[in-house]
């Protein structure tokens, strides 16, 4: 009988170099878009260097950064989460009301609150997706829609005011540890397990295998239905925890809250190098594609270019993101082929 | 082997209709449009039933007139999702057109060539999107987020925060005056005649057959003659043409615009072909579905609107409606699947 | 202000029974009691319907606004629905206008999110015999449809006197920011002439830049962050929106040592300020009742619908509890338009009297 190894696994020996070295390249690329930026507004404004600037480049791509890690999970296995910037703002808002009527509430249920919120939504995500087998896009953009449905039918045109909100829990939004803000700290976090679990585990490995080609996934044995999802459980609870730190960032909540997200989200992990038919790609690259498409913006504005640039900029870099992952691609299949060939010849 | 069996993500849905002959999608399409025409039946009730007013011309009139530029670009997206492919800059285009149309006006062109340079803009968008989803071979879902923000973007530059008015009025009305001696909306009556023209094409032309040949099997439809890249950008030119002629439909109707007339509405859009039976993976769908989904939202938005219920429960009845045209014909496979396995392991 | 509004309410009396007097003697028609107890042949009909079609169904200060319409006409027998869309476009509400036609209402009172988009729609509604009052943000239609717009307070006098507050804080000098809302809103575009305009009396006071933040926190914070990066010498914001002002004062709450060198005011609202006036953060802002402009406009939609109100310069009509209104001339930039009062400033001294 012909041993079957799952397609996660195959590219072993010869190639795997190729491709890490390329992929690193690109989350070093990131880095180094991201000081090129730093480096040139720096010359125009010197104030963009100040330790409150940075702190500022780090809080205002904190919570993308964090639902880019949930996204890229499931893009990674060839969905996608159009869902998440709903669950940021109803997440935070349940937190919000619960905070207002029950003031003594702890701090940490709060956030257990939230991330209880988006992991429900998370999974009502993943089991249509998984078991009526209907296209993420579609039950993404569905949810979408009812979410924030129901986020407007809860608040009802109210406002949850600073004063409702602890300072215990709006300290999260703002206090620093040796100058790194909270909130940039806990993103990181969560970035450093991820990444580290998407590289160790296995069942994080399956997760590429899926994305790579979803057939051959299954007939390796590997559970797709179950890790699958899994990565829509994760994505949600990111969101609702995405949810709570807005709350604290920003100490009020209404409707718009996390309106528009989605889009940032996805664009940030396009530019961060993960796929979008799945297959490659890793969370620390999609946070530092956060960090490069915030970097930009508030770039922009420092040099005191329009703002009204921002949007124009954001596409044509997510345009070259992906015509330039396009580009690697294809020469990582060029650098496969030769190296399968290579090895057929062993 | 496990006995894991797949419930596998999504993937192109070849197989469902290679297992079917040629008559059968005829008669499982049917199924559909006539749920459609069921439900059509049951928004009317449903309006009437609760505004005594509710079916009289003047509110079909409206109807008309609400939807019209909605279902205008509804048409071009369904050819673009027949050949699997997805366009989400629909509406930062129609944007982008009305900002153009009204800049240029602004600063003393006339009407007329300021329109047509609004159109030309269509062309050049849609092309920029078809060049880059068919020769260069980028994804066309990242590609139009990326136009999607570079569209928004240049219309952001050109004319925020302005807000450009005092366009002809003899223009102007033909966006809120019905066409003489009928209660039909301007925009309604030329939905209803691109739709005629696009389910001609569609369904009773050698061009027709080719794009559902591309949505179902692209790599058989290369092989067997079709010209699947030039097809793909005349199809993103067109969608970008049709939704330039909508934004300056908008314009005119609404007397003014700004840079972000129509943001947000793409979702719109697509849940509303989604709804009408067009399959995201392609080579699925009717046109006549997606004017009965254009018919439905129309009726129910108005109904809802003049019952006075709160606009977020419209947000969770399209959302519902977009999952429910999912789930019902994905739901039966999965209770088979379900019943299969169960009876797998008695 | 309470005994104001007392004083107010016995010289309404009074004008009523004169007028009531005179008009008994002139025709000797029937007059109708409102339950106020104003009784006059000039007030409102009862059980009409008045539609408030608000910027959008959520905003907390337009939520505020629609209970004061509800409000009056409570007060005279007549209904108000409420209706409009999620977002802030003038797409959204035109459906909430045909729905006030298709349900025959007696007025509308809307508060525009564009000037002109909305005209066509209002100009049919006019045409079928409904009265077309805004607030809040008011929209330009020339006589197509006429209107009368119920302003908060006299727009120029917003202007200016946010300018004068900011200035005398910081010593009439050093550079300045605006953080505003959405950057087609006629209201902000109004008073931001105006607090340029007023400007020119500072000659050492520099308006750097204008941001908008489109009334959504994240995109104010962000826009905020921008301004204090690019302009490190700022020495003051005028934030004219709600939205803007308690998220920029949450921002310099928790990052007090901004405060030594930058002041903040705008027009918000005393119940999200309460706790940055207290500790300090933010020491006088404005705003006025939007309670009361609500009340206004239902008022002055009711008075339309029934003949008692009428858009000419100079005439009167009854507002409730709030007393007599009259309308003033129109302008090169407005047309009618009716003006609820002067701004309140909040300070330490004030701010707990208020629970809106």
């Amino acid at each position: 009988m012909s041993v079957i190894t799952a397609p996660a696994a195959a590219p072993t020996e010869l190639p795997v170099s190729r491709l890490e070295s390329l992929l690193r390249a690109r989350e070093l690329g990131i880095a180094l878009a991201i000081l090129l930026v730093f480096g040139l507004t720096t010359l125009n404004n010197h104030a963009f260097a100040r330790v409150a600037s940075i702190q500022q480049l780090l809080i205002g791509a904190a919570l993308i950064a964090l639902l880019g890690v949930g996204e890229t999970l499931v893009i990674v296995t060839r969905n996608v989460d159009l869902s998440v910037g709903s669950i940021v703002g109803l997440s935070a808002y349940i937190v919000g009301d619960l905070f207002k009527y029950h003031h003594n509430m702890p701090v940490v249920l709060g956030f257990v609150v939230a991330i209880a919120v988006g992991a429900a939504i998370g999974a009502i995500n993943g089991f249509v997706t998984t078991v009526a087998r209907v296209p993420s896009l579609v039950v993404t953009l569905a949810m979408l829609y009812v979410v924030r449905g129901v986020d407007g039918l809860i608040v009802n045109g109210k406002t949850i005011d600073p004063g409702s909100i602890p300072k215990a829990f709006t300290a999260v939004g703002y206090r620093t540890l040796f100058g790194i803000p909270w909130l940039a700290i806990i993103v990181a976090v969560v970035v450093a397990t991820a990444g580290y679990a998407m590289r160790s585990f296995r069942s994080s490995r399956d997760l590429y295998g899926i994305g790579s080609n979803p057939d051959a996934a299954v007939l390796a044995g590997i559970p797709a239905g179950r890790r699958v999802f899994t990565a829509f459980l994760i994505s949600g609870s990111l969101a609702g925890l995405a949810g709570a730190l807005f709350l604290a960032l920003h100490a009020q909540i209404d409707v718009s809250g996390g309106t528009g997200y989605e889009l940032a989200v996805v664009a940030a992990v396009v530019v961060g190098g993960v796929a979008i038919f799945g297959g490659s790609g890793t969370v620390l690259g999609a946070a530092l594609g956060a960090v490069l498409l915030n970097t930009i913006n508030q770039a922009l504005v420092a040099s005191r270019i329009s703002a009204f640039w921002n949007g124009a900029i954001a596409g044509g870099l997510l345009l070259a993101a992906i015509a330039f992952d396009r580009w690697l691609s294809l020469r990582v299949a060029r650098s496969l082929q030769s190296a399968e060939g290579a090895h057929r010849d062993l | 082997m496990t006995s894991d069996l797949p419930t596998m993500t999504p993937v192109k849905h070849s197989h469902s209709v290679v297992e079917n002959g040629n008559g059968a999608p005829w008669r499982a399409l049917l199924r559909w449009e006539s749920a459609l025409v069921v439900v059509l039946i049951g928004a009317l009730v449903f309006g009437s039933s609760e505004s005594p007013n509710f079916l009289n011309p003047t509110n079909f009139f409206y109807i008309g007139m609400n939807m019209g530029e909605v279902a205008i670009m509804a048409l071009p997206l369904t050819l673009v999702i027949m050949t699997g492919e997805i366009d989400l800059s629909v509406a930062s285009m129609l944007g982008l057109s009305g900002t153009v149309m009204g800049y240029l006006f602004s600063n003393g062109w006339s009407i007329w060539l300021a329109m047509a340079a609004a159109l030309v803009v269509g062309v050049l968008g849609g092309a920029l999107n078809g060049v880059l989803v068919a020769k260069v071979g980028l994804p066309s879902i990242a590609v139009t987020i990326g136009t999607l923000a570079l569209f928004r973007g240049i219309a952001e530059i050109l004319l925020a925060p302005r807000t450009v008015t005092g366009f002809p009025s003899s223009l102007t009305t033909i966006g809120v005056v019905p066409i003489q001696g009928t209660q039909i909306a301007y925009s309604a009556a030329i939905f209803l005649g691109l739709a005629v023209v696009a389910g001609i094409v569609l369904h009773a032309t050698p061009l027709g057959r080719a794009l559902v040949a591309i949505g179902l099997q692209p790599e058989a439809a290369q092989f067997s003659g079709i010209r699947v890249n030039r097809i793909k950008i005349w199809l993103f030119v067109l969608s970008g043409v049709v939704c330039a002629f909508a934004g300056i439909l908008l314009t005119l109707k609404n007397a003014s615009v700004s840079y972000d007339a129509g943001t947000g509405l793409e979702l719109n859009v697509v849940a509303i072909v989604l709804f009408g039976g067009v399959s995201i993976f392609g080579g699925r769908g009717t046109v006549i579905g997606v004017v009965l989904a254009v018919a439905i939202v129309g009726a129910l938005q108005q109904a809802l609107t003049q019952m006075n219920v709160q606009p977020e429960v419209q947000n969770i009845v399209i959302g519902v409606l977009l999952l429910i045209s999912v789930v019902i014909p994905n739901g039966g496979e999965a209770i088979r699947r379900i019943r299969d396995r169960a009876r797998r392991h008695a | 202000m309470h005994t104001a509004r007392t004083v107010r309410r016995k010289v309404t009396l009074a004008l009523a029974v004169t007028l009531v007097g005179a008009v008994v003697a002139a025709c000797s028609s029937s007059t109708t009691t409102s339950p106020t107890g104003s009784a006059t042949a000039t007030s409102a009909k009862k059980g009409l319907t008045v539609y408030f079609i608000p910027k959008d169904t959520q905003n907390p200060y337009e939520v505020i606004a629609d209970k004061g319409g509800q409000r009056a006409l409570q007060e005279l027998g007549g209904k108000v629905v409420v209706s409009s869309g999620t977002q802030d476009t003038a797409a959204a509400q035109i459906p909430s206008i045909q729905a006030a036609i298709q349900a025959h209402a007696d007025a509308i009172v809307i508060a525009g999110n564009d000037p002109s988009a909305l005209c066509p729609s209002l100009n049919q509604a006019a045409t079928a015999g409904i009265k077309i009052v805004a607030f809040d943000s008011d929209i330009s239609c020339g006589s197509s449809p006429v209107h009368l717009f119920i302003n908060q307070a006299n727009t120029e006098q917003i202007g200016t006197s946010e300018v004068d507050l900011l200035a005398k804080a910081i010593g009439s000098k050093g550079e300045i920011a605006i953080l505003s809302a959405a950057a087609s809103a006629t209201n902000q575009n109004a008073w931001i002439g105006y607090m340029k305009q007023q400007l020119k009396k500072y000659p050492n006071m520099k308006l750097v830049s204008t941001v908008y933040g489109n009334d959504d926190p994240a995109t104010s914070l962000t826009v905020l962050q921008g301004l204090l990066s690019a302009y490190p010498n700022l020495r003051g914001i005028i934030s004219p929106t709600t939205v803007g002002i308690s998220t920029a004062a949450q921002y310099l709450d928790t990052h007090k040592s901004l405060l030594s060198t930058l002041t903040l005011t705008g027009l918000g609202l005393p119940s999200q300020m309460k706790s940055y006036v207290h500790d300090g953060t933010v020491k006088q802002f404005e705003l006025w009742n939007p309670d009361n402009l609500g009340y206004l406009a239902g008022y002055a939609a009711a008075g339309l619908a029934s003949g008692s109100a009428s858009l000419q310069t100079g005439s009167k009509f009854d507002a409730g509890k709030l007393g007599s209104y009259t309308v003033l001339a129109p302008s090169a930039t407005t047309g009618p338009s009716v003006v609820l009062g002067p701004p309140t400033v909040f300070d330490i001294s004030n701010i707990d009297k208020f629970n809106f």
